[in-house]
């Protein structure tokens, strides 16, 4: 029998064998056991945080841009309780993230000790799954058991509670390989009868449209591949989510966009009256269907998704699959090379005139302007100046995530990191700082708020100390734009609130931080600046001010349906929203 | 989680009419079903079932665990939830996307099932209603497991209705107060679940 250790150095063994580099934390009293642990070794790094949330996303823009597991370390009480808005970000945007808390000692749980929170009590809701170790000797299973339930079916975050008392009492560590979950078993195959009913139908469809989401990315690049020779060889329209850019190239002319909410006119049209709809990875979100009873009345739809329970929760399906994107796609393909397929090219070819009809209404276009920089000109040249294969984008919440998402364009997945499902301003900064550890020579790229910037600005500080060069890129409009459009269009124009009143100088606060501050006020000035920005070695905060009242189009208002899109040449116009579209968010 | 059998007959559904298939709770009936969860016995395994209900907005009318595997430290949960066709097809599939669960049945559809429930009722009182409230005890199979000169406490079996009707006839007599446990089910047949 081995030798007994104790629990610090159960989880840091746990960790090695899990194949972790990089941890993100922030100590306190309840893990100092495991803060000590670490001091003493060399195989993981850890990246010291400003807070928690900080640390929960960084995690998440790591997990996301590298595929791995990403591995967060906070103590108890407000440690726990800081971390709760990035385990319930991962849960919504299915991020694999293991987020060890330490707990009280074992004798004080439930007294109301210094530092007590009922951790797995607050965190059920937001985890896949969580864990309190009141025993050391399950310590290892349990850590084991933590990554594999985080990174298999649809990924999630899981929280381990560690007890004190558990980290430093001696116990046996148990290897990986003798981990097996007794009930946990997700399936990745999908069912072959299903399958070829799903070929049945796209073999026959006149008005297809694929319609692909995060799961593709979750599902690894090889599913990236797969759906990239799917679509070449239908030679179908594909639209995708906000959580699915990158798994197709932009550039492709079979490509129609993002859908939904701020989506392509072409896209949410091709949704709207398309026959046949090939659901891939994505899961029906409001921001995409719109008004449920008026989402695309007249097509059969097949939804591929690891998650049973995506199948049939917002919109009713005809071919449910249940599997594991890239599994499935597999046996698709398969399938319908082997069928021999020709697709109807007379229905194809006059939906894709339907469709180029859409296209050439041109949506995304807007008004250029010589004085003031236009946000959607920023994103453009930011775009031109900065896209590569190693550009990583990542963006916080609002106009601006909009923008960014319409205007920077994807090549491949895993370079574009946001807070979708949640919507979490604050998420870009850190969310940058771990998609650089885990690509250190990469471009990584923020654009941010200058609102949601303000949020977690203080992880600027974890960029410097680790040597992360960072470029937060804020359109800053000096307005928490998404919101003051909401209520120029909706509440009458009563800015209630929405205005960023007390900005700091966003340059003079780089400075401060140890980085270097740019600002550019003019569009003359812009390329120019955006070329330092990137010449510069370390962190940047690039100050962009762009006109203030610019409105985010196109925009499917809340209620409405897909074919019910306000377009930038509508500004100005009073919207009618029904009240019940008001009470939506 | 295999595709749940409601999931793999729907593709062979002939098509309705278009613009049919679209989601509408209101336009489907609702129903009780009764949910057979077998889940693994660890802390906060019945937190994590009752959370799930509380936070997707489902009813729970009743609900019923306790360890019934020792060995495997196996526990059953018995729930009856209402609700349309969806709900009920999303409920179980949110059951068994929780990771101590095992194996998740709809007793009311998937297979025939049997019922029970367990209630005591504390009546009290004299003469002519102390003598009929016995007396209607025996012609529902109660038995009775407490008795003063005054009061009875009677333990009856039987589905959720018949105990209704127990305890509304009981009232009248002198009802006190009831204890009722929720249902405990089982598939009929010699299979397990
Ligand atoms: C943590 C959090 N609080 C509040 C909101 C609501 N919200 C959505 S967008 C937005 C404004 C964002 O302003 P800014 O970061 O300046 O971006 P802009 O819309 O101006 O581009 C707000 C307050 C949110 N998404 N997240
Ligand atoms: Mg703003």
């Amino acid at each position: 029998m081995e030798k007994q250790i104790n629990g610090a150095q159960i989880v840091l063994q746990a960790l090695r064998d899990n194949g972790v580099q990089h941890i993100f934390g922030y100590p306190g009293g309840a893990v100092l056991p495991i803060y000590d642990e670490l001091f003493q070794q060399e195989d993981i790094e850890h990246i010291l945080v400003r807070h928690e949330q900080g640390a929960t996303h960084a995690a998440e823009g790591y997990a996301r841009s590298s595929g791995k597991c990403g591995v967060v370390l906070v103590t108890s009480g407000p440690g726990a309780t800081n971390a709760v808005t990035g385990l319930t970000d991962a849960l919504m945007d299915s991020i694999p993230m293991v987020c060890i808390t330490g707990q009280v000692p074992t004798h004080l749980i439930g007294a109301d000790a210094f530092q007590e929170a009922d951790t797995v009590g607050i965190t059920r809701a937001c985890t896949k799954h969580n864990y309190l170790v009141k025993d050391v000797n399950d310590l290892a299973r349990v850590m084991h058991e933590a990554f594999y339930v985080a990174t298999t079916g649809r990924p999630g975050p899981v929280v381990v509670d560690i007890p004190k008392d558990v980290q430093f009492a001696m116990g046996d560590y148990l290897k990986p390989a003798a981990v097996k979950h007794k009930s946990y078993q997700p399936k990745v195959k999908g069912d072959m009868e299903a399958i070829n009913a799903a070929v049945d139908l796209i073999a026959n469809a006149k008005k297809p449209v694929f319609y692909t989401g995060g799961g593709v990315i979750n599902s690894g690049p090889q599913a990236s591949q797969l759906l990239r020779e799917f679509v070449k060889l239908t030679g179908y329209p594909i639209t995708s989510t906000l959580m699915g850019l990158g798994s197709y190239p932009s550039a492709d002319k079979q490509w129609l966009g993002m859908l939904g909410m701020h989506g392509t006119y072409e896209a949410n049209l091709a949704m709207h009256d398309c026959d046949v709809m090939i659901n891939i990875g994505a899961r029906f979100d409001d921001r995409i269907t719109g008004a449920l009873d008026k989402f695309s009345p007249d097509s059969k739809k097949i939804h591929i998704d690891i998650d049973p329970s995506s199948i049939n929760k917002n919109v009713v399906v005809d071919v449910p699959i249940v599997g594991d994107v890239a599994h499935v796609l597999e046996d698709m393909l398969r399938v319908y090379k082997s069928r021999a397929v020709t697709p109807d090219k007379k229905a194809l070819s006059s939906w894709w005139q339907e469709i180029d009809a859409w296209r050439d209404r041109n949506c995304l276009a807007y008004r250029k302007d010589d004085k003031a920089i236009k946000p959607q000109y920023a994103v453009e040249r930011l775009y031109e100046l900065t896209k590569g294969p190693d550009t990583f984008i990542t963006t916080e919440v609002g106009q601006h995530q909009m923008w960014a998402a319409q205007y920077y364009r994807f090549e491949d997945p895993n370079r574009w990191m946001t807070s979708g499902g949640l919507g979490t301003m604050g998420y870009g900064i850190p969310a940058a700082v771990g998609v650089q550890v885990a690509n250190p020579k990469g471009l990584v790229i923020d654009i941010a708020g200058e609102a949601s910037a303000m949020m977690t600005m203080q992880e600027l500080s974890t960029a410097v100390q680790h040597r992360l060069p960072i470029k937060i890129f804020i359109l800053n409009n000096e307005y928490m734009g998404m919101v003051r459009q909401w209520q120029e269009l909706l509440h009458g124009g009563r800015y209630s609130n929405s205005y960023s009143e007390a900005l700091p100088d966003f340059v003079k606060l780089a400075e401060a931080y140890g980085a270097t501050g740019i600002r550019a006020e003019k569009p003359s000035e812009l390329d120019d600046a955006i070329k330092r920005m990137v010449e510069t070695d370390g962190p940047v905060i690039f100050d962009c001010i762009v006109t203030k009242e610019e409105n985010c189009f196109p925009m499917i208002p809340s209620g409405a349906a897909h074919n019910d899109m306000l377009l930038a040449d509508d500004q100005g116009l009073e919207v009618e929203v029904s009240d019940e579209g008001k009470a939506l968010v | 989680m295999g595709l749940s059998p409601l999931a793999v007959l729907r593709y062979r559904v002939p098509v309705r009419g278009a613009g049919l298939d679209r989601f509408s709770m209101s336009e489907q009936a609702t129903a009780t079903h009764t949910i057979s969860v077998l889940v693994d016995n660890e802390a906060g395994v019945l937190a994590r079932v009752i959370g799930l209900f509380s936070g997707r907005g489902y009813n729970i009318d009743s609900l019923t665990v306790a360890e019934v595997d020792q060995a495997a430290q196996m526990s059953r949960i018995t729930v009856v939830t209402s609700g349309t066709p969806q709900v009920i097809e999303q409920i179980k599939a949110q059951l068994g996307r929780l990771v101590p669960v095992h194996r998740v049945v709809d007793l009311t559809v998937e297979c025939e099932s049997v019922e029970r429930e367990l209630a005591l009722v504390k009546v009290s009182g004299k003469g002519e209603a102390r003598v009929e409230a016995l007396r209607l005890s025996e012609a529902f199979r109660a038995r009775v497991v407490d008795a003063t000169p005054e009061s009875f406490v009677f333990e009856i079996t039987g589905n959720g209705e018949k105990i209704d009707a127990f305890i509304e006839l009981m009232t009248p007599l002198g009802l006190q107060e009831a204890s009722r446990t929720g249902a405990a089910a089982l598939a009929r047949g010699p299979e397990p679940m």
